[in-house]
């Protein structure tokens, strides 16, 4: 088994939240390769650990131990800088409450993290417009968030998240602040995504959204009780 | 490096605004900060420029001596003999120390007559030599003129008029001109003295004095004996030394030791000068501080300002730092945001205290005692300095810290939910 193909490799990743008073085991060794082009639907129940791990994925916190490579890259004893970086070029978020900035432009949202990753202005614009026109908003380039709809501003969301080529599309509970037929219409921008290649991983608890990932890993009190492949077709 | 630049001023411009109420109120806190610290170092420099000018009034790097007695013996001479300086002892001492700057002698009388048609006035009258006018300020007004080498060479009967003894004696008559009688020998007044504020004197207030050539006074009073003997060098340090030579050349003429500095006794008012500076420069630096506490209190606004919108932006940061922000360009913009609320309050605060600083130049202060000892607030270029340095260090502090505090922000917890 060679690590090229998997995008995600945790091994034994252990996190415990220290209160002070109590120490909380979030996750309890959790083993998890993802392999590129796969479409991860990670489900539990609330307090199952999986925001923790979605977290973890997501190069947002650092496990307490346990090895984790993304990429190729691990991601242990490195700095907040170092863990930002890993993130802006191998990770694109996209959350339940879409996270955009709320006073700059649709085109300036998705600039952000080139912006970050230090691309050019001029090849910023050109990515941005086109991964814009891409999700079907191309005649909305110069809205704010405000004047967008729900389904409009996750459509921003993913083509933010695509902006830096990342080596997975990380997405929170996608479709939980949407109606079913804009939540349809993103559950569509993901599958279409799969299909061109793309790793994507979505935490979730909606039925809808996990019947169409290749795999479903459920997670329960810190440990993946199941990691089944559906039968839903690359 | 150029793309951390590139990065924090992009972020700079696009992140949100604050509310104007907010701006405005912040501008306007670091404004009277900024408008208290000038106004109060402008009041000190003031006050240091009329110290000093007051102190010079009475003349520069100057000593004067005193004919007084001897404390130690000399040559099998017991102490406690008196030292008589004479007038051509003035000539004697600067023909052998050519390094001074000058050298003047002073002969005085006390309570002499000066009579003017039906009015006479008691004054003293000082005879000196006329280098005495450049040495002790002795500036004439318009349309007169101090005492000549002519007038001392050809012992002529001129007189040169304190400002306040011109007063009482003529009036408000022009002197200028004018003949009056010093116990009954005529006098032709030759100038009147340009008022000034004088700090440091012996004998008496230049303004209540007369002044006749030394030769004119010795024929007159017929006294060869020096009242004082004032030395001049060109810088204060030069003062130490130049006392001890004459103390040198006098103690090998009157036989006493060079070393007793009672002979002779001496006020060197270039120490008092340090001592006048110093005070200066520490009433300055107490209204510094207290104008700088001011403006603290206004940069502690805008930290209250930034820390309020670091809390309110905890979201925004939160997606900066999940899209790959690192912590400098979260820092940044915040310090930057925070430096123009001052330097937009400072700005504003340098030109109000500007116009009032000018404002003052229209209150008369030379009529009023009070008023001429503190001077006029001025503003210097190093008010400026050390104002701007203090403004752009308060800035640098307000953002500081509360960008420290974003920068701290954990983007997990702050993405998850609305």
């Amino acid at each position: 088994m060679t690590t090229q193909n998997h995008i995600i490799r945790m091994d034994d990743i252990r996190k415990t939240y220290d209160t002070g008073k109590v120490k909380v085991d979030a996750l309890k060794g959790i083993h998890l390769e993802i392999e590129k082009g796969e479409m991860i639907a990670i489900v539990g129940p609330s307090g199952s650990g999986k925001s923790t791990l979605m977290n973890l994925i997501g190069c947002l916190d650092t496990p307490t131990s346990g090895t984790y490579e993304i990429g190729g890259q691990a991601v242990s004893g490195v700095t907040r800088d170092e863990l930002a970086e890993i993130r802006n070029r191998r990770v694109g978020f996209v959350f339940q409450a879409f996270n955009l900035l709320p006073h700059i432009t649709a085109l300036e949202n998705v600039e952000l993290p080139m912006l970050f990753g230090g691309i050019k202005p001029a090849e910023r614009h050109k990515r941005a417009s086109e991964l814009l026109e891409r999700v079907g908003l191309g005649d909305r380039l110069d809205h704010k968030p405000t004047e967008l709809s729900g389904g409009q501003m996750q459509r921003v969301a993913i083509a933010r998240a695509l902006a830096m080529e990342p080596d997975i599309v990380l997405a929170d509970e996608p479709t939980g602040n949407l109606d079913s037929s804009a939540g349809g219409d993103i559950m569509s921008i993901f599958t279409d995504l799969w299909q061109q290649g793309r790793t994507i991983v979505i935490i979730t608890h909606d039925p809808a959204l996990s019947r169409r990932a290749s795999r479903v890993v459920e997670i329960h009190d810190g440990r993946i009780t199941s990691d089944q492949a559906t039968n839903a077709a690359a | 490096m150029n793309t951390d630049l590139h990065v924090i001023l992009n972020l700079f411009a696009t992140s949100s605004r604050l509310q104007k109420k907010r701006a405005y109120l912040t501008i306007a806190a670091i404004a009277w900060g900024t408008v208290a610290i000038l106004l109060l170092l402008a009041f000190g420099e003031g006050l240091k420029r009329q110290l000093d000018k007051n102190r010079r009034s009475t003349g520069e790097n100057l000593a004067v001596m005193w004919p007084s007695e001897t404390t130690k013996p000399w040559k099998g001479l017991p102490p406690g003999r008196p030292i008589r300086l004479r007038i051509d002892d003035v000539d004697f001492v600067r023909e052998r120390m050519p390094e001074l700057k000058a050298i003047h002698g002073e002969v005085q009388a006390g309570r002499v007559a000066l009579t003017y048609g039906r009015k006479t006035v008691n004054g003293r009258i000082i005879g000196v030599n006329y280098v005495y006018g450049e040495d002790r300020k002795h500036y004439p007004l318009a349309g007169g003129r101090f005492l000549s080498v002519e007038d001392e060479v050809q012992r002529r009967r001129v007189i040169f008029l304190g400002d306040e003894m011109a007063k009482d004696i003529f009036g408000d008559e022009p002197p200028v001109g004018k003949t009056l009688l010093l116990n009954n020998a005529p006098y032709t007044v030759i100038g009147v003295m340009q008022k000034k504020t004088q700090m440091g004197m012996y004998g008496g207030p230049d303004a209540n004095h007369a002044v006749i050539p030394i030769t004119t006074f010795r024929a007159q009073f017929g006294r060869d004996q020096l009242n004082v003997m004032v030395v001049e060098t060109e810088r204060a340090q030069q003062m130490k030394q130049a006392l001890a030579r004459v103390n040198q050349l006098l103690g090998a003429r009157y036989g006493y030791d060079p070393t007793d500095d009672r002979a002779l006794s001496t006020w060197d008012m270039t120490k008092s000068a340090n001592v006048t500076a110093n005070i200066a420069v520490g009433i300055q630096l107490f209204l510094g501080i207290v104008g700088a506490l001011t403006l603290l209190i206004g940069g502690v606004g805008v930290a209250n300002i930034m820390y309020a919108v670091v809390k309110e932006r905890t979201r925004e940061i939160g997606v900066k730092m999940a899209l790959g922000a690192k912590q400098r360009w979260i820092i940044a913009p915040f310090v930057l945001e925070a430096l123009v609320y001052t330097f937009i309050g400072g700005a504003l605060g340098i030109i109000i205290a500007t116009i009032l600083v000018s404002l003052t130049s229209f209150v008369p202060i030379e009529s009023n005692k009070v008023l001429s000892f503190l001077g006029r607030p001025t503003l210097s270029p190093q008010i400026g300095v050390a104002t701007s340095a203090i403004l752009g260090l308060i800035g640098l502090a307000a953002g500081y810290f509360p960008a420290r505090r974003a920068a701290r922000i954990d983007p997990a917890s702050t993405l998850r939910y609305e």
